[in-house]
C-alpha cells in the first residue's frame, strides 16, 4: 500500500518543483510518401501524417487529465526529407521548401507544436536530394513555423565531413538573416550534429532514422527542478550522497516517462520506443540545470568545477533512470541549452560561463553548444569552426554532440534576444576575433579516429 | 481506473465535504480517505473507484478546482497507477 509521504512527494513534485513530461514525440516513417512528383509525395505526406497523428494530442491531453501529469509538447518526427528529395524529378530548392510547407500544414492540422526531419545525414557525403535541401533550409525554416531541421555532419566511424561544416556555417548566417526581424530565429529551428541518434524525441533535433519501423512513440522527461530540490535536502554532504540522490530522484523520474510512454502507446495502437533521460531545462525559475550545478557548491555555472559537477550529475542520471525504464535511447542526459535555462542566462551575463566552458562541458554531457546566441557579424567561417570543434569532441568521444547557435542580426555583445516560451532569451556571447576563414575553407573530411591507443 | 485524490491546505470547515460532495455527484466511489497534519498543512488522501463515474475526469477534475480556488487548497486527482510506478519496484 502506497503511504502519505510517498504520495505528497510525488504531488510536490509536480506542483511544486516543475516536474513533467517534456514531450510525447511520433516518429513516422515517410518512406512510403515518396515519388518522382513533388505535388504527390506532398499530397501523400500529409495525409499519412495527419491520419497517423490525428490522436496524438487528444491522448496527450486525456493522459494529463487522468494522471495529473503536465505534458508539455506533443511533436511529430519524419524520416529525413531528404531521402524523398532524391526521389523527385528535377529537384529543386522551390520543391524542397514545399516539403517543408506541407509538414508544417500537417503539423498545424494534427496540433503539435513541433515537427521535426527537415533533416540530412552528410556525415561522409552527399546526394544530389541532401545538397539541395540543406541549400533550402534557411528559405524552409523562414517560410515555417513548426518545421525543425538537423544535418548531421560528423560520425565516429566516418569522421567529418568538412565541405558539409562549411555549407552549415553559410546556411546558418542565412537563415539569421531571413528572420533578423525575431532576432535570427530560424536558427532556434536547425541543429547541425555529430552522431545523431535516431529515436531522438526532443526538437529541433528530432527525425524518425533510417533503422526505425513504421511509427514509434518516443517519450522526453524533464525534471531539474525535482533534482536540485532533492539536493538542497543533502547539503554539504560527499558526493557519494549527492550522486546517490540524483540517481534516486532521476529513478522516479523516468517511472513516470515509462507510465506515460507505455500508456500513450497502448492507446495510440503505436508501439513503443524509448524514453529519453535527458534532463531538459526550460526558462521558467526552479527548472534549471545550471541551478543544480550551483547547488552542488559552485557559486555560478561556469565556475572551475563545473565540468566535474556536470559530468556527475550526467551519468548519475544515466545510472538511476536506465533500471527504470525497458527501453532507454534518444540523447539521455543533462542539456545545457543557454537561452532555455534561467541559470545559464544569469551565468552568461554576469560573465561567468564562456562559449569555452560550455565547449568543455559538452564533452560530459548531452549534446552541445545548444541555443547559444552570438554576434550578428560572427563571420560564417567561425560558426563552420565551431561546428567542426564540437563535431571533433563528438567523433573522438563516441557520443552525440550538436550546435544550435543563432548569430542574431545587428546584435552586439551585452544585447539581449528574445524568443519566448520555452527557447526563452538569450543574451549575446562573444566569440574568438581570431578568424578561422582558411582552415573552414579547406573542405574535404577530416578522417575518422583511431578507436584505441585512448588518451 | 483508481485515483488518488490529494488535497493540501489549511485546516477549515467543510473541506471534505465539499469535496465528497463533488465526487458523489459524480459517481465517484470513495474507498479509503486518511487525513493528518504534515509539515504544519492539513493533508487529506482519498482513494476512489472512478469506474462508475457520470461524468468526464475533466469535468471533475474543474469541479475540484472551484473548491481548490473558493477554499484556498490544492487539489489533484492522479491515476493510482502513477504513485505505483514511482514508489514500487
Amino acid at each position: 500500500m502506497l503511504n502519505a509521504f510517498e504520495i505528497i512527494e510525488t504531488v510536490n513534485m509536480i506542483d511544486k518543483e516543475n516536474l513533467d513530461i517534456r514531450t510525447i514525440t511520433m516518429g513516422i516513417s515517410l518512406k512510403d510518401c515518396a515519388d518522382t512528383d513533388i505535388d504527390k509525395a506532398c499530397e501523400k505526406i500529409y495525409s499519412k501524417i495527419t491520419s497517423y497523428a490525428e490522436n496524438l494530442v487528444k491522448v496527450g491531453e486525456d493522459i494529463e487529465n487522468q494522471y495529473g501529469i503536465p505534458i508539455i509538447n506533443k511533436r511529430i518526427s519524419v524520416t529525413p526529407i531528404a531521402g524523398l528529395v532524391d526521389v523527385l524529378e528535377n529537384p529543386t530548392v522551390e520543391k524542397c521548401v514545399k516539403f517543408a510547407k506541407t509538414l508544417d500544414k500537417a503539423a498545424e492540422k494534427t496540433g503539435v507544436n513541433f515537427i521535426g526531419g527537415f533533416s540530412a545525414l552528410v556525415h561522409k557525403g552527399m546526394t544530389k536530394g541532401e545538397r539541395l535541401l540543406i541549400e533550402s533550409i534557411p528559405e524552409a525554416l523562414a517560410a515555417t513555423e513548426k518545421v525543425c531541421s538537423s544535418v548531421n555532419v560528423a560520425t565516429t566511424r566516418a569522421g567529418i565531413n568538412m565541405d558539409a561544416v562549411a555549407i552549415m556555417g553559410e546556411v546558418i548566417k542565412k537563415a539569421a538573416g531571413l528572420t533578423a526581424q525575431s532576432g535570427g530565429f530560424a536558427c532556434a529551428k536547425l541543429v547541425v550534429f555529430a552522431n545523431a541518434v535516431e529515436d531522438n524525441p526532443f526538437m529541433a533535433g528530432a527525425f524518425h532514422g533510417e533503422g526505425e519501423g513504421d511509427c514509434v512513440i518516443n517519450v522526453g522527461v524533464s525534471g531539474p527542478g525535482v533534482v536540485k530540490c532533492a539536493l538542497e535536502k543533502v547539503k554539504g554532504e560527499p558526493f557519494g550522497v549527492v550522486a546517490e540522490t540524483i540517481k534516486k530522484t532521476a529513478f522516479k523520474i523516468t517511472r513516470m516517462g515509462q507510465l506515460v510512454a507505455q500508456e500513450a502507446s497502448r492507446r495510440l495502437n503505436v508501439p513503443f520506443g524509448i524514453v529519453d533521460l535527458s534532463l531538459a531545462p526550460t526558462p521558467a525559475v526552479g527548472d534549471s540545470v545550471a541551478h543544480i550545478l550551483e547547488e552542488m557548491g559552485l557559486e555560478k555555472c561556469g565556475a572551475h568545477g563545473t565540468t566535474a559537477a556536470l559530468a556527475l550529475l550526467n551519468d548519475a542520471v544515466k545510472k538511476g533512470g536506465v533500471m527504470a525504464s525497458s527501453y532507454v535511447g534518444g540523447l539521455s542526459g543533462a542539456f545545457i541549452p543557454v537561452s532555455e535555462d534561467a541559470g545559464m542566462i544569469d551565468a552568461v551575463k554576469c560573465g561567468a560561463l564562456s562559449i569555452e566552458k560550455l565547449e568543455a562541458m559538452t564533452c560530459v554531457c548531452s549534446v552541445g553548444l545548444d541555443m547559444i546566441v552570438v554576434p550578428g557579424d560572427t563571420p560564417a567561417s567561425t560558426i563552420s569552426a565551431i561546428i567542426a570543434d564540437e563535431a571533433a569532441i563528438g567523433v573522438v568521444n563516441t557520443k552525440t554532440t550538436a550546435v544550435r547557435i543563432i548569430p542574431a542580426p545587428g546584435k552586439q555583445v551585452g544585447d539581449v534576444v528574445e524568443f519566448g516560451g520555452l527557447l526563452g532569451s538569450g543574451p549575446v556571447m562573444p566569440v574568438s576575433k581570431y578568424s578561422s576563414e582558411i582552415f573552414a575553407k579547406r573542405g574535404g573530411r577530416i578522417p575518422a579516429p583511431i578507436q584505441s591507443l585512448k588518451n | 481506473m483508481r485515483a488518488v485524490i490529494t488535497v493540501v491546505g489549511k485546516d477549515k470547515v467543510g473541506i471534505i465535504a465539499n469535496v465528497s460532495k463533488v465526487l458523489s455527484e459524480n459517481g465517484v466511489n470513495i474507498l479509503d480517505i486518511s487525513q493528518t497534519i504534515m509539515q504544519d498543512m492539513f493533508t487529506m488522501i482519498m482513494l476512489v473507484d472512478m469506474s462508475k463515474i457520470t461524468a468526464d475526469i475533466k469535468k471533475i477534475s474543474s469541479e475540484l478546482q472551484d473548491i481548490e480556488k473558493n477554499m484556498g487548497l490544492s487539489i489533484h486527482i492522479q491515476n493510482e497507477e502513477l504513485f505505483h510506478s514511482m514508489h514500487r519496484i
